[in-house]
């Protein structure tokens, strides 16, 4: 590697990752970097490991070797709730959102004070918070639907709120997985157009099997195969790629 | 504490000591099996173990009292008969447990606990209606009673050996219906992923009703193998609920092997502190330690990594 | 549109007072000393049903090890009138005047340092909360901060129950073992068994219960409440919200143990004795059926469901013994399979909805949308 590349100033640094469910590597010593206001898609083919790297850097998986590094702070040593306040967002697969709770609820357990028992138990909707709830409903189509059950919600709906919910955490590094999965084309258009909003003056990571979606956001690509990168770079180069082509179009 | 004993007496009272710890630990494998299958494979908690356990106890009770009303001579070997009919009774009100039950709150098991606590004592209540409330005791067979004396100072009990020999027996058959046999192949497959498992065409359905069936079977045989330590009454089985959810969860839910060891761990640490302490503080402290252990391990001491 | 949620919402309002009706109004009125002793008695179960709505109901945390919780608030409580009966006055036939009875039977000389303290009404009445209390603490933090959840959390409570159970009967030189600590006569000279003292008691009683019924509904209506109900729905994406689940956790474990805690001091209190049949599994599981009943998302259902319980427990019990746990055994199993919301959820689905036709003359607003308070209950039936 490069001495000069080394000393730029990564947002996120993934160096050595490596994970291993009883013997098996679902990460084998990856590393990667992410630089201020990128976007990062990773493909791959199905078990290559991309959501293994998503729950390794948002701390739902424990590394077995290897650091992430998040503006200098070292993730892979923090609980799940130290590294969002540090400023990591994470989408899930499938929405992940509480549908015993109305859209207006969802939105405001996202609201980033009183986080702890205590400020939880003092918090008070004021109007910053309405404001806030109200410019991300607005943003993810939902405005008329705030004092609507959350399971009321089409599925795309859903992935849409689990998106504002994220937003008005505005994290610096914001980790998506298969976003337009499960949506219809309709929904597939507004959410692309949603998400090119919302990626302005954040980093992103992205975790997606749509190609012409990816073309369409990503500044860098990484590919995945069994645990480690198999190519990464513009788009334009990882298809041309002969390792890519033949992992993609089998043997 | 050792000053009063000789040396050959100490011999002799650890191995004594050690044998009966080897019975409890039978016994503890006996209850936890048929547990460690439905909760391990199923998922769900059966509070009414216990008590599908003391109809095991009953139905020998039961088969006892006939035989010795109306086939005397063949009182030496009604115990098999007994088991055999125990696992039956047991196995075949678990399936229609299972049937009324069970089966609308798989996706609910802190509610399964309820409804089967309900059930348990809805059965505890049946035998008390049906047998008395009073304990009743079966007479073994001759050759059962007694103890074999293996050096001047050691006996062991016929009727431990002879819970010992089952609990083997047992263990085995089950190792083998469920790790080797085309049956247990389709029971794990549904475990792991029932969409999949019904697509490729198991009958999911009746997977489940026959995996809890067969777990209610084993606590039948469990009961009955139990006549032959203590007596029986209708609420005995809540005393053993506890120990036996704990050696399962001790051991790691879905490990034989697990379940197996933590029987051994439990059993051997219980009976140890037994000898030094009054029972009650015995089983406190064995308890306090494995609640203990699991805190620190809560995913019990056999388990696989695997991604959640 | 958006409503900030107030103080205490009307329907809430309007539940409290139909329940000060009932319990201030009512009952003292139609029930004699006796009776009205009985209704004393289960109300200090709907303390433990109330914070089993918070905990359980809300936040999926099923404990079936709140007797124990229960059972030190009482102890706590027993031990201080116990030592006030066992003055040297009292006690002189013993062969150790001055200590309680069931210590001198067991041969004991001399108090026992953890009794000491208890000579003191103030220290009794903050052990009654914060003993309870610090254990809840202790044991939630070791599980949650592990992540012991769900069915096992349940199973490890429910051990907890066994022990502390076969540890006071075991020990009964320093407990008064299995028939408890018993013969309380005063508290500060005050004879707690007479019919006046009981009604005094009674009326302490329901003041309490209202304000741990104000307690649990502020803690509901706060964002905290949100967050319990999202926590059981979501546990992940509570967590990669930013917050320290173990956490809300702990605290909505340890609101119930206070709860429960105040209940069973009540309960010594009220019934002048207090032993370890009311610490095991079996109490602790009864308790949980009480809030299922009462509808496991609702504060007002639980001290209703409590009621009613034991209400059919006593009146079946005395005519018809057998009946009762073929009774109490089917309510378990009709709860879960049919009625997952209990009373609340009949109340709501089948009376209130006549209701407000027969006022209004007509369905409630469209617009009304089901949150997540008493009257809107969601479908718990997906807790887990």
């Amino acid at each position: 590697m490069a001495i000069g590349f080394k000393q730029r100033e990564f947002l996120l640094a993934v160096e050595g990752l490596t994970v291993s469910f009883d013997g098996f590597k679902a990460v084998n010593d990856l590393s990667f970097y992410v630089d201020e206001n990128e976007i990062r898609v990773i493909i791959g083919p199905n078990g290559a490991g991309k959501t293994t790297v998503l729950d390794l850097i948002c701390g739902k998986t424990e590394a077995t070797s290897g650091s992430i590094q998040f503006r200098g702070k070292e993730l892979t040593k923090m609980n799940e709730n130290e590294i969002v306040l540090a400023g990591v967002g994470r989408k899930f697969q499938t929405p992940s959102i509480y549908d015993d709770l109305t859209v207006f609820e969802n939105l405001e357990i996202s609201y980033p004070r009183g986080r702890t028992v205590w400020g939880a138990l003092a918090f008070k909707r004021d109007a910053a918070v309405r404001e806030r709830v109200e410019a991300v409903a607005e943003m993810i189509f939902l405005k008329d639907r705030l004092d609507t059950s959350a399971e009321l919600l089409s599925h795309g709906q859903k992935q849409w709120l689990e998106i504002g919910m994220l937003l008005i955490q505005d994290p610096d590094l914001l980790m998506l997985d298969e976003p337009v999965a499960g949506m219809s084309v309709s929904e597939r258009v507004k959410t692309a157009e949603l998400l090119h909003r919302i990626i302005k003056d954040r980093s992103v990571l992205v975790i997606e099997h749509d190609m012409k979606f990816v073309e369409d956001i990503a500044h860098k690509v990484t590919v995945l195969h069994q645990g480690q990168i198999l190519s990464e770079g513009s788009m334009e180069k990882v298809k041309s790629d002969p390792k890519v082509i033949e992992v993609y179009l089998g043997h | 504490m050792f000053g009063d004993y000789s040396v050959g007496d100490l011999g002799a009272i650890f191995a004594m000591q050690a044998f009966a710890g080897l019975i409890l630990f039978s016994v503890f494998v006996l209850m936890a099996l048929g547990l460690a299958i439905i909760f391990g494979q199923m998922g769900v908690i059966n509070m009414a173990h216990g008590e599908f356990m003391i109809l095991g106890a009953y139905v020998t009770w039961m088969t006892k009292t006939v035989f010795q009303e109306y086939l005397p001579s063949l009182f030496a070997g009604y115990f098999f008969l007994a088991m055999a009919l125990a696992f039956v009774a047991a196995g075949a009100l678990g399936m229609l447990v299972e049937w009324t039950l069970i089966r609308h709150l798989y996706r609910r098991p802190l509610d399964t606990l309820l409804a089967t606590w309900g059930l348990s004592l809805i059965l505890q209540q049946a035998y008390r209606s049906i047998f008395g409330a009073r304990e009743v005791g079966v007479e073994l067979p001759e050759w059962m009673m007694g103890s074999k004396h293996i050096t001047d100072t050691i006996e062991v009990q016929i009727n431990g050996l002879f819970v010992m020999a089952l609990t083997t027996l047992i263990t085995c058959a089950v190792a083998y219906i469920i790790y080797w046999s085309r049956w247990g192949r389709q029971v794990r497959a549904v475990v792991q992923n029932r969409v999949m498992a019904g697509a490729v065409g198991i009958n999911t359905e009746k997977v489940d009703r026959y995996t809890f069936g067969l777990g209610c079977g084993i606590a039948g045989v469990a009961g009955s193998a139990f006549t032959m330590i203590g007596s029986t009454s209708p609420t005995a089985g809540q005393l053993y609920i506890v120990d036996t959810f704990l050696v399962v969860v001790f051991g790691g839910a879905a490990s034989l092997v697990g379940t197996i060891a933590s029987a051994f761990t439990i059993s051997q640490a219980r009976s140890t502190l037994e000898f030094f302490l009054s029972g009650s503080m015995a089983q406190v402290l064995t308890l306090l330690a494995i609640v203990g252990i699991l805190m620190l391990r809560p995913q019990g001491l056999f388990t696989l990594k695997v991604r959640k | 549109m958006i409503k900030t949620p107030r103080f205490l919402k009307r329907g809430d309002l309007m539940a409290m007072v139909a329940l000060a009706v009932l319990l201030v109004v009512i009952l003292p009125m139609t029930l004699d000393v006796f009776r009205l002793n009985l209704v004393a008695k289960y109300l200090t179960y709907a303390f433990v049903a109330i914070g089993l709505v918070l905990c359980w109901g809300m936040g999926g945390i099923l404990s079936l090890g709140q007797g124990v919780f229960f059972g030190l608030g009482g102890y706590c409580m027993a031990m201080f009138l116990k030592l006030e009966a066992s003055s040297v006055a009292n006690t002189k036939i013993q062969s150790t005047p001055g200590i309680p009875d069931f210590m001198d039977w067991n041969q004991i000389t001399q108090l026992p340092l953890f009794w000491q303290p208890f000579h003191s009404l103030t220290f009794a009445l903050i052990a009654v909360v914060v003993v309870p209390t610090a254990f809840a603490l202790l044991v939630g933090t070791a599980m949650f901060k592990r992540r012991v959840g769900g069915v096992y959390f349940a199973i490890i409570t429910q051990a907890l129950a066994a022990i502390l159970t076969i540890l006071i009967v075991g020990q009964q030189g320093y407990t008064g073992g299995i028939n408890g600590i018993t013969d309380l006569r005063t508290l500060k000279g005050w004879d707690i068994r007479s019919d006046h003292a009981k009604l005094i008691l009674y009326f302490v009683e329901v003041a309490c219960l209202f304000a741990c019924i104000v307690v649990a509904i502020l803690i509901r209506n706060s964002k905290l409440g949100r967050i319990l109900v999202a926590m059981r729905e979501k546990e992940d994406r509570v967590r990669f919200s930013g917050y320290n689940v173990a956490n809300f956790k702990i605290f909505a474990f340890c609101a119930a143990a206070a709860f429960a805690s105040i209940g069973g001091a009540l309960f010594t209190l009220e019934v002048g004795f207090m032993s370890p049949s009311f610490v095991g599994i079996v109490p602790s599981i009864e308790m949980v059926i009480y809030t299922a009943v009462g509808g496991r998302l609702s504060i007002f259902g639980a001290v209703y469901g409590t009621l009613l319980v034991n209400f059919a427990k006593t009146s079946l019990s005395e005519s018809f013994p057998q009946l009762w746990l073929f009774g109490l055994g089917a309510l378990f199993i009709a709860v879960v399979l049919a009625f997952p919301n209990g009373l609340a959820g009949i109340w709501r689905d089948y009376v209130q909805v006549h209701l407000v036709r027969l006022i209004f003359r007509r369905r409630p607003p469209p617009g009304a949308v089901p949150g997540w308070t008493d009257d809107s209950v969601a479908d718990a039936a997906a807790a887990e």
